[in-house]
């Protein structure tokens, strides 16, 4: 054969987390704060269900676009948490996790050489996504002093003819990050001027620590220019699960329900039978879960006062992303070295963008025992590297 | 803050009043007022230590029995429960809805001590009608601990 891959496929880079995970896992006895999912196992009651479907024999495909039961409790839930309404029928989508709706969300409105706004630091997916459906990323460059928000000045800055599509991915990964309600209303002036489509990653959305979540179709004349993505991942620890959701403009689900029927036929008979248990039953589990996050997040924030590691105060998901500048080491270098001479992981900022450089992202789905240790660790790090400093 | 500092004594009362006040975002001497509050109360009532008497060499034998009693006059369960409650060897009494009245839970060194307590002590006493005795064999889960196995984090190390 002569050549056998895909040009622009190999041209995709490969994940920053990828690399690191290959050096960890080869680490028999470290301990870890990189990990992106919840520590909870899912609440009982939702395994049960999805164990009770398959004693019933419910082993068989669903519509394409999902349990039309559970598409009635999503409309449901948004109704309640946001007070906006979707048509079960014809707008909203069951995918397989969040990244499933991503993917297919971009392939169905870009055409070539389309630009797709990102800001970043943030999930390693959407950029290879834009990508791959053929578009442009254009990278918006988030700062700490914008406490990693997204500005108007900034997206209006990025704004091109050719621009299709702002993801907004808030509560933001890796950061921590939100946007508030006047946040949101800045940028959707921005998005109604130009005219665009916006992408909201809201999959950390039940996980804030200030106010409710504010999504961003609350917005005036944003429902019918948002492709809003959630799931159950985050909020119901049902990462293993693989279940997400997309609600929009039905002329956009109906194309990404095409793609999502040739690609996937559907998402996990099992995973949504647990899943219409989860919204029905699930509020009382996520909030004593948000409760425990919250709890360490104070914990972790006090020790990097206490060790005078400079860290934004984040209010949603489930990490903390401090700065390392002052040791004049790129957060590669000093990840490997963390690792390798305290035996803690955490992830480099770079996995997450090139802006992601100077910072590190730490991860408080552990038990608060789980992060005295390493955090007892990292500052004997920090004291060792600023003793070598003078 | 008093719903979520009683959830978390409620699991752990050896907290560090420190580390409390942080992960509560107050200050420490605001959580040293809100315990003795909730003490001075009567609402924290006792703070007790989970054992797991198996993994000892100490012999202890539980059980938990069912009695069914006339109510006094006047009075409802509350006396003849307080006749009960007051023997040492008897760890917890309540009232219960549904089959019988009250549920007694018992910890003695041995069955023959469970069962003469029983037979002796409860059984003679003029308001009980019956009783029905059940030897705990195993304890799985007690207090929301579960006592059979240990959490083991089966996640891979890092994640997106």
């Amino acid at each position: 054969m002569k050549k056998m891959l895909s040009d622009s496929i190999v041209a995709l880079k490969p994940s920053g987390i990828r690399k690191f995970f290959d050096i960890v896992s080869e680490m028999e006895d470290a301990v870890s704060l990189g990990v992106g999912e919840p520590d909870f196992d899912t609440p009982w009651h939702i395994r049960d269900e999805g164990i009770y479907s398959l004693e019933k024999g419910r082993t068989f495909y669903t519509s394409n676009a999902g349990l039309i039961e559970l598409r009635d409790e999503i409309c449901r839930y948004l109704k309640r948490k946001h007070g906006v309404t979707y048509d079960s029928k014809s707008e909203v989508l069951i995918t397989v996790g969040g990244s499933e709706a991503i993917d297919i969300g971009l392939r169905a409105v870009i055409n070539p050489g389309d630009e797709v706004l990102i800001p970043q630091p943030s999930f390693v997916s959407y950029e290879p996504c834009a990508i791959m459906a053929g578009g442009v990323p254009v990278i918006i460059e988030l700062k700490e002093e914008d406490e990693f928000r997204l500005t108007a000045q900034e997206l209006e800055a990025a704004i091109t003819d050719r621009t299709k599509v702002l993801v907004l991915p808030f509560p933001n990964n890796p950061t921590g990050a939100i946007m508030e309600r006047k946040d949101l209303e800045a940028i959707a002036e921005v998005i109604r001027k130009h005219d665009i489509l916006v992408m909201s990653d809201e999959i950390y959305g039940e996980l804030t620590y200030k106010d409710k979540h504010v999504s961003i179709v609350e917005m005036e004349g944003m429902r019918e220019r948002t492709i809003l993505i959630n799931g159950f991942s985050k909020a119901y620890a049902m990462t293993g699960w693989r279940l997400g959701y997309v609600c929009g403009p039905k002329e956009i689900i109906a194309q990404m329900t095409k793609i999502h029927q040739f690609a996937i036929m559907c998402a996990p008979t099992t995973s949504q039978y647990a899943a219409v248990e989860a919204l029905k039953n699930g509020d009382d589990d996520v909030r004593e879960m948000c409760t425990a996050y919250n709890q360490r997040r104070r914990y972790l924030m006090n020790a990097f006062r206490e060790m005078k590691l400079e860290c934004f105060e984040p209010f949603g998901a489930f990490y903390v992303f401090p700065c390392i500048k002052e040791f004049g080491m790129t957060s590669e270098e000093f990840a490997n070295r963390f690792l390798e001479e305290e035996k803690v992981a955490v992830v480099p900022g770079t996995a997450f963008g090139d802006c992601g450089e100077g910072y590190l992202r730490i991860s408080y789905a552990y038990s608060l025992d789980n992060l005295k240790l390493a955090i007892g660790k990292l500052a004997h790090f920090v004291e060792k590297l600023r003793a070598e400093k003078r | 803050m008093r719903e979520e500092l009683l959830a978390i004594v409620e699991r752990n009362s050896r907290i560090d009043l420190k580390e409390l006040a942080v992960i509560l975002g107050v200050e420490e001497i605001d959580v040293v007022n809100e315990l003795a509050a909730l003490e001075a109360e009567g609402i924290i009532c006792g703070y007790h230590t989970m054992i797991d008497w198996e993994k000892t060499s100490i012999e202890k034998v539980s059980a938990l029995i069912e009695v069914r009693v006339t109510p006094q006059r006047g009075q409802g369960f509350d006396n003849i429960a307080e006749r009960i409650y007051k023997y040492p060897e008897v760890t917890s009494v309540y009232l219960i809805s549904g089959g019988y009245d009250l549920l007694v839970t018992l910890e003695g060194k041995s069955l023959k001590e469970i069962s003469g307590f029983v037979s002796d002590k409860l059984s003679t006493l003029d308001s009980v009608l019956s009783t029905a005795t059940h030897f705990i064999l195993k304890k799985y889960k007690d207090h929301g601990t579960i006592l059979a196995k240990q959490y083991e984090d089966t996640r891979e190390k890092v994640t997106p």
